[in-house]
C-alpha cells in the first residue's frame, strides 16, 4: 500500500500536514531520501555562477580603469571608487535619472494595463459564453507564438505619422496587452473561479462589470500578481524597440546603458557602475517577490 | 473542458423559455440582456484591438513594405516586386547573419537544456532550504540582456578579460572571443545561457515533480539506479515540457538582437560581421542604410523561417504527445490487469 500523494494530503489536511507527509515519504528510501553533500556542492557552484558575474560588475564599478587594466581578475574585496563612479554616471550627458524615471513609468503602466486587460479578457474567455469564443481563444493561443518583434518597420512608420518618435508613448502603447497574459489569466480563472459564484452574483442582480469587479478580480489576485511581476521584468529589461524608437534624447535604462557604452567604451569602471545601478531595482524586487516569480514559472510550466 | 457541461452564466435562453422568474421587468431587463450579450465582447476587445493595431497589422504590413521601394526619410517609392528579396538573398552579409543566428541559437539552446535538466534533477531531490536554491538559480533572469552583455563582454574581452587570463594560466593561447567567428558565438551564447538556464531549470523542475513517484518505485524494484531512473523514467516523461521549452526558445533565439548589439560599442556585428545576427541585419538595413524595403524583406524572411521551424516543432510535438497517450493507455491496461 502506498502513502497518499503529497498533493492530496495538502488538499485535505492543509499545508503543514502535507509537509509532514513529504518528510515521512522522504525517509522511506529510494530517491526521496535526504541527498548527500555532493548535491549541495553542485548547487553551491550553480549559485556561484549565477552571482559571480553580478559581483564582478560590482567589483569593476568600485575600481578604476587603470586598476582593471592591471588586474583582469579583480580581487574579491571591492575597491573604494564606487560612489565616485556612480556620481560620474549620474553626471554623464545621457540623462540617467530621466532614464530611471522612464523605465519606471513604462514598467508600471504596462504591468497595470496587461493585468487589467488580461483579467478582463480571461474572465470573459473562462466564464462567459459568447459566439466565437472558441476560435477567438485559439487565435489568442496561436498569437503567443507569433514573433511580433519583426513588425518593427511598420510600427516605426506608424509612430512617425503620430510624431511619437522619441516619445515614451511609443514604447508604452505596443506593450499594453500581451497574448500570453490573456492565455495565462484564462487558464487560471477556469480553475480558480467557480461558476456558482458568478451565477450567485448574477442572481443577486449584479451587472456584468460588477460581477467582474467584485467576484472575478479578487479571485484572480494570485495569478494577477505573478503576471504583473513578469510583465514588469520583461518591460524593465526590454531593449530592441525602445532602442529603435527612443534614441539618445529620451532613453529607458537599457538604452541608457547602450549610450554609456557608446560614449565611454574605454571607461569600464563607469560603465559597470551604470550596470550596477540598472540592476539594483530588479534585484530589490527579486528579494521581495522572488518566491512568487519561482512559483509563477513552475505553475505556468505545468499548465503550459 | 468543464465549461461545456455546466450551466452557462448569462446565456440568453435558447428556446425563449426563462430559466427562472424574471426579477426585473421592462426596460431594465432589456438592458440586462444587452449587458449579458455585449459584455464578453467588450471585455476581450481591448486586447484584440491593441493586439491587431500594434502587433498583427505591423507584422503583415511588413510584407507590403517589402515589395516596395521604401526609404526611411522619403517614404514609399515605386513598386519593387521581389527586387528587395532578390537583393537580400544575393547579399553575402544576409547569409552570414543567418549562419551566425543559427550557430548562436544552437550553442545557446542545446547546452542550456542539458544543463537545466541536470540542475533540475539535482533540485528535485529532497534538499533542505529548497526555496532558497530555487530563487538562487532564477537571479540572472532579472538582469537585463544589455547588462548581461556588458558584463560578459568584459569577461570575454580579447585583451584583459577573465576568460583569456584564466586560459593563460593554463598555458593556452588567448582566444579571440570577439574577433573570431565561433568563439564570438560562444561568448554570445554564454550570455543567453546565463540569463535563461535558471528559468528553464524551474520549468523542468515543475515537470519532474509532476512525474508520478510510483514510476520511480517501480524502476527501483526493477533494479534501476538513479542514473538509469533519470534516463529511463524522467527524460521520457519530460518530453512534452522539453518540446515546449524548445519551441519558445526557438522563437526567441532566432530573433536575438541585444547581446550581439552590445558586444562592442559600434554595433555592426564585428569587423567582419562575425557575430551579426539577422535581426541586427534588419536594423542595419532599416536604420543605418535607411532602406526600409530591404529591411522589411529580411524581416519577412526571418519570420518565414521562424514559422517553418515552429511548424516542424508543432508536428513533432503532436507525434510525441500521441506517443505519450499510448504510454498512458499502456499504463491504464497494466492497472486493470
Amino acid at each position: 500500500m502506498s502513502a497518499p500523494s503529497v498533493a492530496s494530503v495538502e488538499q485535505f489536511a492543509g499545508k503543514g500536514a502535507a509537509r509532514a507527509a513529504a518528510r515521512k515519504r522522504g525517509r522511506v528510501g529510494g530517491s526521496d531520501r535526504r541527498p548527500r553533500w555532493l548535491t549541495y556542492v553542485i548547487l553551491g557552484i550553480t549559485l556561484l555562477v549565477a552571482f559571480y558575474p553580478l559581483y564582478y560588475a560590482f567589483l569593476l564599478a568600485s575600481s578604476t580603469a587603470p586598476d582593471i587594466a592591471r588586474n583582469p581578475i579583480p580581487s574579491l574585496i571591492p575597491g573604494t571608487h564606487l560612489w565616485e563612479n556612480i556620481q560620474r554616471v549620474l553626471d554623464a550627458d545621457i540623462g540617467f535619472w530621466n532614464a530611471v524615471r522612464n523605465s519606471i513609468v513604462v514598467a508600471v503602466v504596462q504591468s497595470a494595463s496587461v493585468v487589467l486587460f488580461s483579467t478582463l479578457a480571461g474572465f470573459a474567455f473562462a466564464k462567459l459564453r459568447f459566439r466565437g469564443r472558441g476560435p477567438l481563444l485559439v487565435f489568442v493561443i496561436a498569437t503567443t507564438a507569433v514573433p511580433t518583434q519583426l513588425g518593427v518597420i511598420p510600427l516605426f512608420l506608424v509612430m512617425k505619422q503620430l510624431h511619437w518618435i522619441g516619445d515614451l508613448k511609443a514604447v508604452i502603447v505596443p506593450g499594453l496587452v500581451t497574448a500570453f497574459g490573456v492565455f495565462w489569466m484564462t487558464q487560471y480563472l477556469e480553475g480558480a473561479l467557480p461558476y456558482e459564484l458568478v451565477e450567485a452574483a448574477r442572481v443577486d442582480g449584479a451587472s456584468m462589470i460588477r460581477t467582474f469587479w467584485s467576484i472575478a478580480l479578487p479571485a484572480a489576485r494570485p495569478a494577477a500578481t505573478m503576471l504583473a511581476l513578469f510583465t514588469f521584468v520583461a518591460s524593465w529589461t526590454n531593449f530592441f524597440w525602445p532602442f529603435i524608437i527612443l534614441g539618445s534624447s529620451n532613453p529607458t535604462l537599457p538604452v541608457a546603458l547602450q549610450l554609456l557604452q557608446a560614449t565611454f567604451f574605454k571607461d569600464l569602471a563607469l560603465i559597470m557602475a551604470g550596470v550596477v545601478l540598472s540592476v539594483i531595482p530588479l534585484l530589490l524586487l527579486f528579494v521581495v517577490a522572488g518566491k512568487q516569480l519561482v512559483a509563477g514559472i513552475m505553475q505556468g510550466a505545468i499548465k503550459g | 473542458m468543464t465549461s461545456t457541461q455546466l450551466p452557462a452564466v448569462g446565456r440568453p435562453p435558447a428556446d425563449g423559455r426563462e430559466l427562472r422568474p424574471p426579477r426585473r421587468v421592462g426596460f431594465s431587463q432589456t438592458l440586462g440582456r444587452w449587458d449579458v450579450k455585449l459584455s464578453p465582447y467588450l471585455y476581450i476587445s481591448p486586447f484584440f484591438i491593441l493586439f491587431v493595431v500594434t502587433g498583427l497589422f505591423p507584422l503583415l504590413y511588413t510584407g507590403w513594405v517589402s515589395i516596395n521601394e521604401w526609404d526611411l526619410l522619403k517614404g514609399q517609392g515605386d513598386f519593387a516586386g521581389f527586387d528587395n528579396y532578390a537583393n537580400v538573398l544575393q547579399s553575402a552579409i544576409f547569409w552570414k547573419s543567418l549562419r551566425n543566428t543559427i550557430s548562436i541559437f544552437l550553442l545557446s539552446s542545446v547546452p542550456q537544456i542539458i544543463i537545466a535538466l541536470f540542475i533540475a534533477a539535482v533540485l528535485d531531490a529532497n534538499i533542505r532550504a529548497r526555496t532558497f536554491w530555487r530563487m538562487g538559480v532564477l537571479v540572472p533572469y532579472v538582469v537585463a540582456p544589455v547588462a548581461v552583455a556588458l558584463i560578459f563582454g568584459q569577461v570575454f574581452a580579447d585583451v584583459g578579460g577573465i576568460a583569456n587570463t584564466v586560459l593563460d594560466k593554463f598555458g593556452v593561447d588567448p582566444v579571440g572571443w570577439h574577433s573570431q567567428v565561433l568563439p564570438s558565438h560562444f561568448a554570445i551564447a554564454t550570455m543567453v545561457n546565463y540569463r535563461w538556464t535558471g528559468y528553464n531549470t524551474l520549468i523542468f523542475l515543475a515537470a519532474m515533480q509532476a512525474v508520478p513517484r510510483d514510476l520511480y518505485e517501480a524502476a527501483l524494484i526493477d533494479g534501476a539506479g538513479r542514473i538509469r531512473q533519470f534516463f529511463s523514467v524522467t527524460i521520457p516523461m519530460l518530453r512534452p515540457t522539453m518540446i515546449f521549452v524548445i519551441i519558445t526558445s526557438t522563437i526567441g533565439g532566432l530573433q536575438i538582437f541585444d547581446e550581439p548589439r552590445m558586444m562592442d560599442q559600434f554595433g555592426r556585428g564585428g569587423s567582419d560581421q562575425q557575430y551579426l545576427t539577422v535581426t541586427n541585419y534588419v536594423y542595419q538595413l532599416g536604420w543605418t542604410n535607411k532602406n526600409f524595403g530591404r529591411a522589411a524583406a529580411a524581416a519577412w524572411l526571418l519570420f518565414l523561417l521562424i514559422m517553418v521551424v515552429s511548424m516542424v516543432n508543432y508536428f513533432l510535438t503532436r507525434r510525441i504527445s500521441s506517443a505519450e497517450q499510448m504510454t498512458k493507455n499502456v499504463k491504464r491496461k497494466k492497472v486493470r490487469s
